[in-house]
């Protein structure tokens, strides 16, 4: 392998590694809000809650898009692995997230809002949970053969895929419920964060049975956290997650309001930086790395000098957006 | 019937970009016009512009988030479906995808949310602006996923190693011998698409002696773009036609129906393709005609499709009638254009009520153009999938028959109820009227009376 044929895989994970995050980040609190629908008091208060995220929620899903497109551009052979793989788990995602897309602006024209406040919620939760189900059983592992996928259309369904899609429900519900607490007015804003706070507990536990079981179900992942060295270097990554939930409790106590969201995403990334290091380099666990399912150089270095330039301005016109609809909403303001 | 996967993965697929065509067809058009309204309420301070901007904004905010949902769809499905081809041409393709994401997906998606909540919060010329930039951001779009498309018909700029596509060339990628032609084709039938549905709403209201103002704004903006835009479709189609030709003779003959290539090519107004005995059946023909299109020349000849074998020949009868579909919308869009013109300059446009309740029919003749076109091109391609790289049989992804037959009967019934629904509330919106699009706003500068929309 020459020099450039190292670096740019690995600089391309980085980049695809971000859209991902910045995906489960900013589409995690607008899919919570909708895994939290149903705990509302009204369709009025439901409105509100719509209302807080929907100038971003189409922004927000790009990233998805952006995670899709840039594995097809930098890893065609893992996009070709990992879709098929994961079919009907694809699909359920795919559908949920029309039903939720098209229910922001259907449930405003629509005469009875409670059709779509279902759509909404149905569609939100099914779509965390297929999310979970598929990062769950990457982190398992997909059978290959001869660069294809090998195995059947429920090869994903296992019992610790589940448990991720659940997690992954309540991950989202937290990041919602602090998005809630930091952006509502009134009685909405006050009862996200009594919610935040039982979701807390529930994110916690979930991020324990994950953190325990991977390690005993899988070798690979054992070996690479408790062997020595690496051990040295990883034991803070429970400690400071530790912290990070003790602040998100004290601030939710506290009655911050800003504070509480920023913790929550910080134990997102925690959590989201445990699987990068239970499974770098591998891009299909347990055969293909990222060295193995890369584009070709000069495809990735096209597409690198494109998106150096390109994701500067997005994040630019992005943080102008949020900039722009800063501030609380209030019940009863109205949509457009 | 044992489900044969190929085939299933080909009707699913078909099934989901056909529904999605329909949205960019719309909002490609319908945010350029919602720019413009804007432009021109700038202009001339006309509240009746302002009005008919945020009315169109209500309906593009519905039919944006039905393209978005669907296009995200197709993102991960050409995986799922076709994850040998992904290998094969992800190389080449992929970053004109990736860039589609970087300079079109985030930039409608971000300004839209100013376009559709900012108005309170920014200035007029920004909250326009943004419109102008939804525009643009779709019509770049529809740059990078043609591009992407038509490198599939005609691919260029690449070379194949061990039966991986890499690239050579980016240019020669990106602007492949039939982009120029499917692109303008394509933008220009957006905007037309679009054209024929503010026709038929201001048709509508004129009729139905309601927003008097607004649906005459609409009808003289309307047939000013249609009169110009549907000739030019004409001629646009007819230079893409003989840049097919050039480039996928076949595809061509599949067209036309033509089978004997020793024989110059009659032009077809209506035949029954007989794909066993290799004619056509029933045909009512203008002798010699299709030579005099495509070759210029009387006795003029070109590829018929018997001149290869069956396996290399695409599907004859739906890229013959689809054609025929096309042409046909293509010929009543000009004469519509020409007549409304016409009344226009006699002065008699609002007063000719059989014209106005043709053309208040008339919304959905755009969508089943681009529908029949894209028809024809994609099934015009086969049995490629990247014509001449890989055959279509070859690029699917190893998931059985049954897997993929239980989610395309999930996507239609999903997008079935998300399709008429969709239909429902817009057609609402459009009954509603401009009015109470503004009647909503909680602008001080749209507090008008009721009854703006009423003759003066």
């Amino acid at each position: 392998m020459t020099g450039m044929e190292w670096y740019l895989p690995v600089i391309w994970a980085a980049l695809i590694g971000t859209a991902v995050a910045m995906y489960v980040i900013l589409d995690g609190f607008d899919l919570g809000i909708g895994i939290l629908f149903p705990f509302a008091q009204s369709e009025r208060q439901r409105d509100q809650m719509m209302r807080t995220i929907a100038p971003y929620w189409d922004g927000n899903e790009t990233w998805l898009v952006l995670g899709g497109a840039g594995l097809f551009v930098a890893f065609p052979r893992a996009y070709a692995v990992i879709m098929p793989a994961f079919y009907l788990p694809i699909i359920v995602m795919l559908v949920s997230l029309v039903f939720r897309g098209v229910a922001f602006e259907f449930r405003v024209v629509s005469h009875s809002k409670i059709g779509w406040s279902i759509a909404f919620t149905v569609g939100s939760t099914l779509a965390a949970f297929s999310q979970g189900v598929i990062l769950g059983a990457l982190v398992e592992g997909i059978p290959v053969h001869d660069g294809a996928y090998a195995g059947g259309s429920f090869g994903w369904a296992t019992p610790f895929a589940f448990l991720c899609g659940l997690a992954l429900i309540a991950g989202y519900a937290l990041l919602g419920a602090t998005f809630l607490t930091m952006k509502a007015e009134g009685p909405l804003g006050v009862r996200a964060r009594a919610q935040a706070k039982i979701v807390l507990v529930i994110v916690l536990a979930f991020m324990a049975a994950v953190s325990a079981w991977t390690p005993l179900a899988e070798a690979r992942i054992a070996t690479r956290w408790f062997s020595l060295p690496n051990f040295y270097f990883l034991w803070p990554m429970p400690v400071v997650t530790a912290l990070v939930a003790f602040w998100l409790w004290r601030s939710l106590e506290s009655g911050r309001e800003v504070p509480p969201f920023l913790a929550a995403i910080a134990l997102f990334l925690l959590g989201y930086l445990g699987l990068v290091i239970s499974d770098f380099p591998y891009l299909v666990p347990p055969s293909l790395t990222v060295w193995d399912t890369a584009a070709a150089p000069a495809s990735q270095i096209f597409m690198l000098l494109g998106t150096l330039v390109l994701l500067p301005i997005i994040f630019g016109y992005v943080i102008f957006v949020y900039w722009l609809f800063r501030g609380k909403v209030r019940e009863g303001e109205s949509y457009h | 019937m044992e489900a044969d996967p190929v085939m299933l993965a080909r009707l699913q697929f078909a099934f989901t970009i056909i529904f999605h065509i329909i949205f960019p067809s719309f909002t490609i058009g319908l945010s350029a016009y919602i720019a413009t309204l804007g432009a021109m309420w700038l202009k001339t301070g006309r509240e009746h512009y302002h009005g008919l901007m945020r009315f169109w904004t209500k309906i593009f905010a519905v039919s944006f988030a039905m393209g978005v949902v669907t296009g995200i769809v197709l993102s991960y499905q050409i995986g799922t479906n076709w994850s040998r081809f992904s290998v094969v041409t992800g190389n080449v393709l992929g970053p004109l995808l990736g860039y589609e994401v970087l300079t079109a997906f985030f930039l409608e998606a971000t300004f839209l949310g100013v376009l559709l909540f900012g108005f309170d919060r920014v200035p007029p010329w920004l909250y326009v602006m943004s419109a102008a930039v939804v525009a643009v951001g779709t019509a770049t779009s529809a740059f990078w996923i043609l591009a992407a498309n038509s490198w599939m018909q005609t691919p260029a700029g690449y070379e194949m190693r061990n039966g991986i596509a890499f690239p050579t060339d980016w240019l020669a990628v990106i602007f492949n011998p039939s982009f120029p032609y499917r692109f303008t084709h394509m933008l220009n039938a957006a905007y037309l698409t679009t054209g024929f549905v503010v026709l038929a709403v201001g048709a509508r209201y004129v009729l139905g002696g309601r927003y008097l103002t607004e649906g005459r704004i609409m009808l003289r903006m309307a047939i000013g773009l249609t009169v110009v835009l549907a000739p030019l479709q004409l001629i646009l189609g007819d230079q893409h036609g003989l840049n097919t030709l050039k480039h996928q003779p076949i595809k061509v003959a599949a067209m036309e129906g033509h089978w004997d290539g020793s024989k110059p090519g009659e032009l077809e107004l209506f035949a029954w393709p007989d794909e066993s005995a290799q004619i056509d059946r029933f045909a009512i023909a203008i002798p010699h005609g299709s030579s005099l299109i495509l070759t210029h020349s009387w006795d003029g000849l070109f590829p018929g499709l018997s001149s290869v074998p069956a396996a290399d020949r695409p599907p004859v009868k739906p890229v013959f009638f689809a054609f025929r579909i096309m042409v046909g919308i293509g010929l009543f869009m000009i004469a519509a254009a020409f007549v409304g013109a016409f009344l226009w300059w006699r002065g008699t446009l609002y007063e000719t009520r059989w014209y106005l309740l043709v053309m208040a029919q008339c919304w959905w003749l755009g969508f089943v153009a681009v529908i029949a076109g894209w028809v024809v091109t994609e099934t015009g391609r086969q049995p490629w999938l990247a014509y001449g790289i890989l055959r279509t049989a070859d690029a699917t992804s190893p998931v059985p028959g049954a897997t993929i037959a239980g989610t395309l009967a999930l996507f239609i019934l999903a997008y079935g109820v998300v399709f008429w629904f969709g239909i429902y509330y817009i057609n609402r919106l459009i009954n509603g009227g401009p009015e109470s699009a503004i009647a909503h706003a909680p602008d001080p500068l749209t507090h008008k009376p009721a009854t703006s929309g009423s003759e003066r």
